[in-house]
């Protein structure tokens, strides 16, 4: 097994980045995910990849849109309203099907913000802030060793489903440092062909990749039905998320990345004072794990959704359960790091129904 | 186990240093560490701050609710983090540069006065190392030598420092042990 290292969040997304094969960064300065480039501008220069520091966020999307074309793994990053900037090619990369990963460490928004941690792009992220009918896999690690196993999972999944996919962090997660452990380096000879690469057609049929349908046999429409059956494909295949103390709770806690960090400390304390609590905690965002938070959402319970903004995933909860339970919310908007004991003090009231902290869902 | 300490002081003083040495010191022990720095638009004489959360079970939020241990380098970072100390907690304070009374009387105080011992050793700059070895001799979270190996491990490739680094936290060590 490799050594244990102490590793901030950005710079492990970056290491992870370049042993799960990346080969090509572009990306347009933010904070607060510089670091992230920082490292990969000395990173990928020794596994002889290509960094390019882009003049700006929308060029950058674009330089990916190039070098996954002719078959590269390929990664940019940027922070909120710079993701906002590339939404455009992304939807380009959804309509093309080209396979490639977007890192947000989100701060608080709306419009500049500031540099805080916040998780406000919930809905930028998973309804997609570019145009068309797609879907973007959303990756939403939780602590610092995820962190690898989502960035290597970004990359399969990319490739897998010829589709971008992010990885949904925020500013907070980028700066702490965990003691981690990195897999080995893959080897790129062994990463599954791509067969649609467009790598010179010397001896072969040539290729073409665009995303401007204009004819007049229902092209454009087939292919938006082709892609749609990729989106359910992925949606029935790559659901991901963790319980965590939920069987015997009374209480299931929803919440996402670093949100989800500090609830279960909320509920380590709120179990302490006997409130049995648990967390529910979505790891793909879209697809959004309906069907098992459902089948936690028995009679009896309640549900707590907790998050860094004022109330985005709520909603996905809202669709998963309907009903069913009674959902109460609660929220933190960006600027303030919310501690363990604030988000106690929201559970403790859900559970008395007092009403003091959070507000209840009317579905 | 599961303890929090908060370092707290200017940009300069080496507070978020401290915060890698214990977060090190206590990785090489075995321990699970989360080291959450603060940032923001932070500038050379503003404030700086860190919480590392040490374990021996699986650590859950990187951010403390209260610290167990404060570490305050400068008055303003006592005013502003000396109320979040848990109660009967521990807090740490550079009497070289805190002249405020400490408001609270349930927690307990060590004042160490870090710039002197610093310069009887070699020079002042190795003020934060005085205190993280007096740190550690008053919490007993980590020996004098694992303090030693943290601070190696977090200043890996600045060996011209290793000597003086290491002679402060042996002084702050027997400052703590001998009263002195």
């Amino acid at each position: 097994m490799n050594e244990k290292v102490l590793m901030r969040g950005s710079d492990i997304i970056g290491e992870a980045s370049v042993r799960a094969g990346c080969r090509f960064y572009a990306g347009y300065p933010i904070t607060p995910q510089n670091e992230l480039p920082e490292y990969l501008s000395a990173r990928m220069v020794e596994v002889g990849g290509t960094f390019i520091q882009g003049e700006s966020e929308i060029a950058s999307i674009n330089m990916l849109i190039g070098a996954s074309a002719v078959g590269s793994r390929v990664m940019t990053s940027s922070s909120s309203p710079g993701i906002a900037l590339k939404q455009e090619g992304i939807s380009y990369m959804a309509g093309l099907e080209l396979p490639g990963v977007i890192v947000n460490m989100m701060r608080g928004g709306p419009g500049l913000g500031n540099i805080s941690p916040s998780a406000a792009d919930y809905f930028q992220s998973t309804r997609g802030g570019g145009n068309g009918d797609y879907r973007t896999p959303v990756l939403a690690p939780a602590g610092c060793q995820e962190l690898i196993e989502m960035t290597f999972l970004a990359f399969d999944l990319a490739d897998n489903y010829r589709n971008p996919v992010m990885i949904l962090g925020d500013g907070l997660m980028g700066q702490v440092m965990e003691p981690v452990v990195f897999p080995d380096f893959l080897d790129l000879n062994k990463l599954p062909q791509k067969d649609w690469a467009l790598t010179g057609c010397v001896d072969r049929e040539a290729r073409a990749i665009f995303s401007m349908y204009l004819g007049e046999k229902g092209e454009l429409c087939q292919h938006n039905l082709e892609l749609q059956e990729k989106y359910d494909r992925i949606t029935a295949q790559e659901q991901r998320w963790e319980t965590i103390m939920t069987d015997d709770a009374d209480l299931i806690v929803v919440a996402y990345g670093t949100a989800a960090r500090i609830a279960e400390s909320a509920i380590e304390e709120v179990r302490g004072q006997g409130l049995a609590a648990g967390l529910f905690r979505p790891i793909t965002l879209w697809p959004f794990p309906t069907a098992p938070l459902r089948e936690l959402a028995q009679k009896g319970r309640k549900i707590a959704v907790f998050e860094l903004c004022l109330g985005q995933m709520v909603e996905d909860v809202i669709l998963s359960v309907g009903e069913r339970v009674e959902i109460s919310f609660h929220g933190v908007p960006g600027g303030v790091i919310p501690t363990p004991a604030e988000v106690a003090e929201f559970l403790n009231s859900v559970a008395k129904g007092d009403g003091k902290v959070g507000r209840r869902i009317e579905v | 186990m599961i303890t929090r300490t908060t370092f707290a002081g200017f940009g300069g003083q080496g507070v978020l240093v401290m915060g890698y040495v214990m977060s090190h010191g206590a990785l090489l022990k075995g321990l699970n560490v989360t080291y959450f720095p603060s940032y923001g638009a932070e500038m050379r004489g503003g404030t700086a701050n860190c919480t590392v959360t040490l374990s021996d079970a699986k650590i859950a939020s990187p951010v403390a609710s209260q610290p167990d241990t404060l570490v305050a380098m400068n008055g303003p970072s006592l005013e502003k983090f000396e109320n979040r100390v848990v109660e009967n907690g521990l807090v740490v304070l550079n009497a070289s540069l805190i002249e405020e009374d400490l408001s609270r009387k349930d927690v307990t105080l060590l004042t160490v006065p870090t710039a002197e011992l610093a310069r009887e050793v070699g020079s002042d700059r190795a003020a934060n190392m005085i205190m993280i070895g007096a740190l550690s001799a008053k919490t007993g979270l980590l020996s004098q030598e694992e303090t030693i190996k943290g601070m190696r491990a977090a200043l890996k490739g600045k060996d011209k420092f290793f000597e003086l680094n290491e002679k402060a936290i042996q002084r702050g060590f027997t400052f703590v042990n001998n009263g002195k």
